[in-house]
């Protein structure tokens, strides 16, 4: 099993001077807590470096999740707290907002987490998330080169990844 | 707004870019050929052909959830329909049944009529224990590994063996439910 592993961040993509982008960051982790990609367009402000930030992002996504299950009213059998889930399993959440971001959440029943920081009045993004993991399929799983669970070093899959961000509205 | 709702085997099949079915085929044989050539033994070659089953297994769970919109089964029974109607639908495009439920609903048994990887082929003496489309079963162990599941794969009853159908015994051994990776004092 894979265990957190270090991962520099991919190089950004150039500043856009257009507003067009909204996208702020983007991360991808699988069920071992690998980062597998994470870029950024927007970030003005980092307060940790890569590894803990990663960490926390992971942590904090796992917790959302066991505590959403938890408190979900309409199912019948919950887990408890602090019990893992299946992922896919129970209530999932998908995005939280804040008065300077918002965070939208994707995460397929085999353990891909995709994670999307915008600005806080962009829509909801589950449409957008699905694109992504469909474009994940097409330039990274069925790449011979990729070793599963190991951080993404596709430099087609971070082009029409920008391409695809500059489109969001 | 509404989650979309899951696709069926027949639309995706539709949607979806594919080979010509003999390519496919002659293809497989030719590597099922080498394999022999290269190992010998008939059973390091069905040993190799699941470990190559099972790689593909690993990456074709994120295809196959991408493009079918499937959520997670709630049980094994619904997992093992899916595979069955949607999965082989989808990149074979075939359509298998699942019958012979144990009592307990771990253990079911998955009917393929006809297989396109055996199209053309027939088993000479020297190679009566290979099981040919022993890949087939890496992938589905593959594949449900990723999503939690361990379960053990082995045919039952093989054409190239003389019997009528394709029958493979999927069995589920255990779910695997996640663990927090981070240790506490890192």
């Amino acid at each position: 099993m894979q265990f957190f592993g270090g991962s520099e961040i991919s190089p950004s993509p150039p500043v856009p001077t257009a507003s067009g982008n909204n996208g702020h960051m983007i991360y991808m982790f699988n069920r071992n807590g690998v980062c597998l990609l994470y870029r950024e367009w927007n970030r003005p402000l980092r307060t940790l470096n890569a590894q803990q930030d990663h960490k926390l992002m992971f942590g904090l996504l796992f917790s959302l999740k066991s505590l959403t299950a938890k408190m979900d009213p309409t199912s019948a059998e919950k887990g408890n707290l602090g019990v893992p889930q299946l992922p896919g399993q129970g209530c999932s959440f998908h995005s939280f907002r804040t008065n300077t971001y918002k965070l939208s959440f994707m995460e397929s029943p085999s353990g891909i987490k995709i994670i999307l920081v915008t600005h806080p009045r962009t829509g909801d993004l589950r449409d957008s998330l699905k694109y992504i993991y469909n474009l994940y399929v097409e330039y990274v799983v069925k790449n011979p080169l990729y070793t599963p669970g190991s951080p993404i070093r596709c430099q087609l899959f971070n082009t029409t990844l920008d391409q695809y961000m500059r489109g969001i509205a | 707004m509404a989650p979309v709702a899951p696709r069926s085997g027949d639309a995706i099949f539709a949607n979806i870019e594919r080979v010509n079915a003999e390519l496919f085929t002659l293809t497989y044989g030719a590597i099922v050929r080498q394999l022999l050539t290269d190992l010998e033994e008939v059973e390091e070659v069905n040993k190799q052909l699941e470990q190559m089953g099972y790689n593909i297994g690993i990456r074709l769970i994120d295809e196959f959830l991408a493009k079918s919109n499937v959520s997670r089964c709630v049980d094994f029974r619904e997992t093992a329909d899916v595979i069955a109607k949607v999965g082989f639908k989808m990149f074979l495009g075939v359509t298998a049944s699942v019958s012979n439920w144990d009592a307990e609903g771990t253990c079911c048994s998955i009917i393929l009529e006809d297989n396109p990887l055996v199209d053309f082929v027939e088993l000479p003496d020297t190679c009566q224990g290979l099981y040919y489309c022993n890949i087939l079963s890496g992938v589905i162990r593959g594949a449900l590994e990723m999503v939690s599941m361990k379960t053990e794969v082995t045919w039952i009853r093989d054409v190239l063996r003389g019997d009528d159908v394709f029958e493979l015994q999927v069995k589920l051994l255990k779910q695997v439910p996640e663990e927090y990776p981070y240790k506490d004092d890192e």
